[in-house]
């Protein structure tokens, strides 16, 4: 016999279903009044600083189908790396984003700022990114990943080197395609899916 | 460095086994939406660390109210009266104060308030079917709703889901995030389900059912169930001003 380890073990993910929208942006979903706004409306608030940026996509299934039910959560640095929350953070940039895929669609639009470099506790430095996290019917647990931006310097990246298979790496970058426009699908599945992150 | 005063600590690296599986035939959605590469397991690094933060003053006096919410308290949703409450710890066994609670469920005929419910049974002029609140300084958190019904969904030839009330919570970082939902004690539906057999765990899965709670029952008012949720930990330890290891 041993002592009885003092931990307890993580509630299990469920599906967010396909009524997702009722739950988390109920305004979106057309059923306005509960709430004044839904949550997680904008990244930024008017006079945040960077670059502004509007990132386009769509999240594709197995068979190359856009999902129209996706829900998505975004989490970002301000454009000096600090996160929200920590000292000196730029008060203007929220970091936390809601989003859906359009119900014609498919596409999502994020409008933000570009975030800059941030740094580990081991003094290495991320490259700029925004975290991702995918919900939709059909997904059991929540899928996070990253964006990564094909203008910016990725090469010490650590979380980019630790893909073993070079070219999937490229499924995290995001391209450029006009001024402040970047384009990132999300392909949960087949050719050229996404990397899922576990961290 | 980890000696800044406000670091949390890496978080604890998530117990895959604990969650449902990606691919699961039964659940004929998630064949396509499945993964087939392994997972980038990597430690946390402070963007899933660190995650938004709500104040309590985001929230109106009815947000977790849903008998009322929907009519800002003009007239009562149809329904089985029930109370929900719980506390959201981590799995150091820790509160979590202050975390966004999101709720969102059928109306007391298994009908979603969505544009993409087509089943037949009523809507409820009276409900919206979503809901939220914050935990207070134990991380313990409550809501006022009605017991949603059962509904039929597409999926194998005749498959129902349980009652069931959603959830989404947020916890301190962006690695926390947890979308899952609720069961009532005593459902036959719960071992048909293959949305709740995607949890392979039968241990797990019972962790997802709520015990009625009498005692937390008003008399000649509601029933109570009692649900807590165990988000992931955090490693809180003197020892971590090494470089990241391979
Ligand atoms: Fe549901």
């Amino acid at each position: 016999m041993t002592q009885t380890l003092r931990r307890l073990t993580e509630t299990p993910s469920q599906t967010a279903g396909p009524y997702v929208h009722i739950g988390c942006i109920p305004t979106f979903a057309g059923n306005p009044g509960i709430y004044p706004e839904d949550l997680g409306l904008r990244a930024i608030e008017d006079g945040a600083l960077g670059e502004p940026i509007t990132i386009t996509g769509a999240v594709y299934d197995g068979t190359g189908w856009a999902l129209r039910d996706a829900m998505l959560e975004s989490w970002q640095a301000d454009a000096a790396g600090l996160y929200p929350g920590q000292p000196g953070a730029d008060p203007n940039v929220n970091g936390f984003c809601r989003f859906a895929a359009d119900k014609d669609s498919g596409d999502y639009a994020l409008s933000t700022i570009k975030p800059g470099r941030t740094r580990l506790r081991d003094g290495r430095e991320q490259a700029p990114h925004i975290a991702v996290w995918i919900t939709a019917r059909g997904i059991n647990i929540g899928l996070l990943t990253r964006i990564y931006f094909d203008d910016e310097d990725n090469s010490a990246d650590p979380v980019l080197s630790r893909i073993e298979q070079r070219p999937r790496a490229d499924t995290l970058i995001a391209r450029k395609t006009g001024e402040g426009r970047y384009r990132f699908d999300i392909r949960l599945q087949g050719d050229n899916e996404t990397v899922f992150l576990d961290m | 460095m980890r000696n800044a005063p406000t670091d949390p600590g890496p978080l604890i690296p998530r117990n895959r086994a604990a969650h449902p599986v990606a691919y699961d035939p039964d659940y004929k959605t998630s064949v396509s939406r499945s993964p087939k590469w392994p997972l980038l397991s990597m430690e946390s690094t402070i963007t899933e660390e660190t995650g938004p933060v709500f104040g309590h003053g985001l929230l109106g006096p009815l947000d977790n109210n849903l008998i009322l919410n929907f009519t800002q308290g003009e007239a009562p949703a149809v329904g089985e009266r029930i109370r929900v409450h719980g506390r959201v710890l981590d799995e150091t066994g820790r509160p979590v104060p202050n975390t966004l609670v999101e709720i969102w469920q059928a109306n007391a005929g298994g009908r979603y308030r969505h544009i993409k419910d087509t089943y037949f049974a009523p809507l409820d002029p009276n409900f919206g079917g979503c809901g939220r609140t914050i935990t207070d300084d134990d991380g313990a958190y409550e809501f006022m709703t009605i017991r949603p019904g059962a509904y039929p969904w597409p999926n194998r030839a005749n498959d129902w889901r349980p009652m069931h009330i959603h959830y989404s919570i947020f916890g301190s970082g962006f690695g926390q995030r947890l979308i899952s939902q609720m069961y009532f004690q005593g459902d036959p539906l719960i071992d048909l389900c293959p949305i709740a057999h995607t949890i392979k765990d039968r241990g797990q899965l019972d962790r997802l059912v709520a015990p009625l709670d009498m005692a937390g029952s008003r008399p000649m008012d509601y029933l109570a169930y009692q649900f807590d949720i165990v988000l992931r930990g955090r490693r809180q330890t003197m020892f971590e001003n090494k470089p990241e290891g391979m």
